[in-house]
């Protein structure tokens, strides 16, 4: 980590942490269903800060009736009101949405970094803007969907059944509502057990917005509300973002049903730097690749794969820059790294690098204080990594960056592209060509070359083989809350 | 002395050649009337394998080929089966017991099925695929790629038009295919793998198993090497479609789920027939000096 120094450095590290005080949060949250605030069934579980294991709030856990009851409310607001209502007109619902999110953007900001330890500054540039973005763009397109590439009046799907994970809380949930919305499909959206908060405040916003009641219903708790939903028999489009294990135990829920699916599921993706790589720029592009967001992230740079000539170079920066990073309370506005979301997840990451040492690997790690309460992993490198270690195979969802080498393009794409995932990749050369022949050699829904971690309302996100199916953003994002004007699923 | 004729043995098609089944199996097949045609292999779990390995094989020289190349290909199918069009009429007469009159038109629907897809294959991307305006100095574009290798229960009833019209959009995306033939009528498509191993097609992408969609579907549904399955040829049995579906779950394939009933293959295919077997990949550059 950076040296305090002494106190006539004025380059000397000095907390600047963001003031929480714009949050106004509740003791407790009950399930938002048909435009109100009503208790839930289940028992309610508390939300905790995990930089300080602080309990932020009490929420209200979804049980079978009230699933019940959300995915009724919904399909009355589809029938009624929302499939009904011109595009145009629910455009600008969703564009007083996205002007809302603007307007109230540093709450969200300070609440999404309270709520899952991410750091301030990523809340604050990333996900928050890039949350009011996708609403603006689905937005643009509610009246505009016979031009979807789907004929001329595409259907809405009905009602859809959306599951999220706790690593972008509001951006996921964003990714999911703005384009189902704007295809004029109602929801009923679970967030992750250990994010919630973000979402309550979204459905706040929804009210503010005056959005009819039962388009947007939000239901917490954990796993068996989400499986209570996307089993429901009165949903028609199931999305779900989360683990692979996950993902095929909705694949067979479904099976036999007319729902239609998409699954954002895990990645283990290659970050292939060559020997012409801009190595200071590939190194800030692995760093942003697997510290990002606590390297909490599917699409995350996870393997480094280096081509073995400029091998001892590039991890020679590259550990110099991670030295630099820092880790701490995330709504310090210095932090690079913040909390690692839960205790499950902090030891699910010690147990695999544990596992990494166990097979191998050589561990390294810059000397970091971390705070005493929280849930918190320094930056970790492996190195001397084979493709047989569990580190190269399995997804950490941490900030553990596993570095294998290879000699030769063909190489590279054979290991890049050895594992179940096929979620992301980049490739870092200063060679055009090299960059088009990997682009199209490598079996991943998004490649990034020269740069990583980009994301956009208007690009379509999504994988390739068990990283699931269906993309999300984009026009491609649309179409999969669309059925086409012949009968869906027709030959 | 009436001239004794001289039988076929109608055998499976992998990897570009004609073997027997593995299994040494073989059933009775028989025309509408229910009189005996021919002897059929009656592929085995291990021959589904071994389509697999052969069709994993040809994918990467197959995806790998240009659009404007499988166009060619694809019509070529077409060209050779036009060729042989009174065999297939024959075929088609004799498995799904049609006149003379009506056989001419499926085959003529199943020959113009397969140019309207030959000419695909360097559309869709461009139908497809998207330039995207991200905010940001980055050149960002999505562009449709085949899934690899994908499992085809071929129909039931539609011996050769049902055929082609799941085969084709197959492969013309730049997938490679193991197909299971329609079980009582299979003699069309085994014709058809003598026109696929003369026009051009390379072995190995298309890859055809007579046999049954209930015994060979659950061992490639469950098959980890396969991408993609099409349940067309279990339409109207929801419980194996269903068990179908679960085991594909096991690596995630892609699957074009089986209608209630057999469709009428004659209607204009919907873009989805194509789009359920690829996948849509997104790179991003930046844009600088």
């Amino acid at each position: 980590m950076v040296p305090t120094g002494s106190s006539d450095n004025v380059f000397a590290y000095a907390p600047a942490p963001e003031s929480r005080a714009i949050v106004d949060l509740q003791p407790s949250y009950g399930l938002f269903i048909d435009g109100a605030f009503v208790d839930g069934n289940g028992t309610p579980f508390k939300s905790i800060n995990p930089a300080t294991e602080e309990t932020l709030a009490e929420v209200a856990e979804a049980d079978e009736r009230d699933v019940e009851t959300a995915v009724k409310a919904a399909r009355r607001a589809h029938t009624r009101v929302w499939s009904r209502m011109p595009g145009s007109e629910r455009a600008k619902y969703l564009y007083r949405i996205a002007r809302i999110i603007q307007e109230r953007a540093r709450e969200l900001a300070v609440l999404e970094s309270l709520d899952n330890g991410k750091p301030f500054r990523e809340t604050r540039d990333i996900d928050v803007p890039v949350v009011a973005a996708h609403f603006f763009y689905y937005a643009g397109w509610a009246d505009k969907l016979h031009y979807a590439g789907l004929g001329t009046s595409p259907r809405p799907l009905g009602v859809a059944a959306q599951v999220i994970p706790w690593n972008f809380p509001l951006l996921m949930l964003a990714w999911k509502v703005a384009p189902a919305l704007a295809a004029g499909n109602t929801v009923v959206l679970k967030p992750a057990e250990t994010t919630p908060l973000t979402a309550l405040l979204f459905a706040e916003i929804c009210q503010q917005a005056d959005l009819p009641a039962g388009v947007v219903n939000i239901i917490t708790g954990a796993g068996a509300t989400g499986e209570a939903l996307v089993g429901h028999p009165g949903v028609d489009k199931v999305a779900f973002t989360g683990s692979t294990a996950v993902g095929k135990a909705i694949a067979r829920t479904v099976a036999g049903t007319d729902k239609r699916v998409t699954l954002e599921l895990g990645g283990k993706a290659a970050n292939i730097v060559f020997d012409d790589a801009p190595v200071d720029q590939a190194v800030e592009g692995i760093v942003d690749g697997i510290f990002f967001n606590q390297g909490h992230v599917c699409c995350a740079g996870s393997r480094l794969l280096v081509q073995e000539s400029v091998a001892d170079e590039v991890l020679a920066k590259l550990k110099r820059r991670v030295e630099t990073l820092r880790v701490g309370d995330p709504l310090d506005k210095n932090t690079d790294v913040g909390a690692i979301n839960s205790a499950e997840q902090l030891a699910r990451i010690h147990e695999l690098s544990a596992s990494g040492e166990a097979e191998g690997a050589e561990r390294w790690s810059p000397a970091c204080d971390l705070p005493s309460t929280g849930f918190w992993f320094a930056p970790t490198i492996f190195t001397n990594v084979s493709l047989a270690h569990r580190i190269a195979r399995e997804e950490i969802f941490g900030p553990v960056l596993s570095v294998l080498t290879f000699r030769t393009p063909s190489e590279a794409v054979e290991k890049a592209n050895n594992t179940p995932y096929g979620l992301s990749a980049g490739v870092w050369t200063d060679k055009g060509s090299r960059i088009l022949s990997m682009a199209n050699q490598l079996k991943a829904g998004v490649v990034w070359a020269n740069t990583f971690n980009k994301f956009d309302p208007t690009s379509p996100f999504g994988g390739f083989k068990e990283s699931g199916y269906g993309r999300e953003g984009g026009r491609h994002g649309l179409a999969a809350y669309l059925a086409a004007d012949e009968q869906d699923g027709e030959r | 002395m009436a001239r004794i004729d001289v039988r076929k043995t109608y055998k499976l098609y992998i990897g570009g050649a004609f073997p027997r089944s593995e299994s040494g199996h073989s059933y009775e097949v028989t025309d509408a009337g229910g009189k005996f045609v021919a002897n059929a292999s009656l592929a085995s779990r291990k021959d589904a394998r071994d389509a697999v390995v052969a069709a994993r094989k040809a994918f990467g020289g197959w995806s790998g080929r240009t659009a404007y190349n499988r166009a060619q290909i694809v019509y070529r199918i077409a060209e050779v089966m036009e060729d042989r069009r009174p065999q297939f009429v024959t075929a088609v007469r004799q498995a799904e017991g049609l006149t003379a009159a009506r056989a001419e038109r499926v085959v003529d629907a199943a020959i113009d099925r397969l140019v309207w897809y030959a000419g695909w294959a360097d559309k869709l991307t461009q139908v497809v695929g998207n330039a995207n305006p991200v905010a940001g100095p980055y050149f960002n574009l999505s562009t449709p790629e085949p899934t690899g290798v994908v499992a085809v229960l071929a129909p039931q009833e539609s011996s050769l038009l049902g055929l082609v019209s799941v085969v084709a959009p197959v492969i013309v995306t730049g997938n490679t295919a193991v197909v299971v033939s329609s079980y009582e009528r299979p003699l069309p498509a085994v014709n058809f793998a003598e026109v696929l191993a003369t026009s051009d097609v390379p072995g190995g992408v298309v890859n055809i198993l007579t046999g049954a969609a209930p015994t060979i579907g659950p061992w490639l549904a469950s098959h980890m090497d396969v991408n993609a399955i099409d349940l067309a040829g279990v339409a109207g049995d929801a419980a194996l479609a269903t068990d179908l579906e679960v085991a594909a779950a096991d690596n995630l394939k892609r699957v074009r789920r089986a209608p209630a009933a057999e469709p009428d293959w004659n209607a204009e295919p919907p873009l989805t027939a194509m789009t359920d077997f690829v996948e849509i990949k997104t790179v991003w550059h930046p844009i600088g000096v």
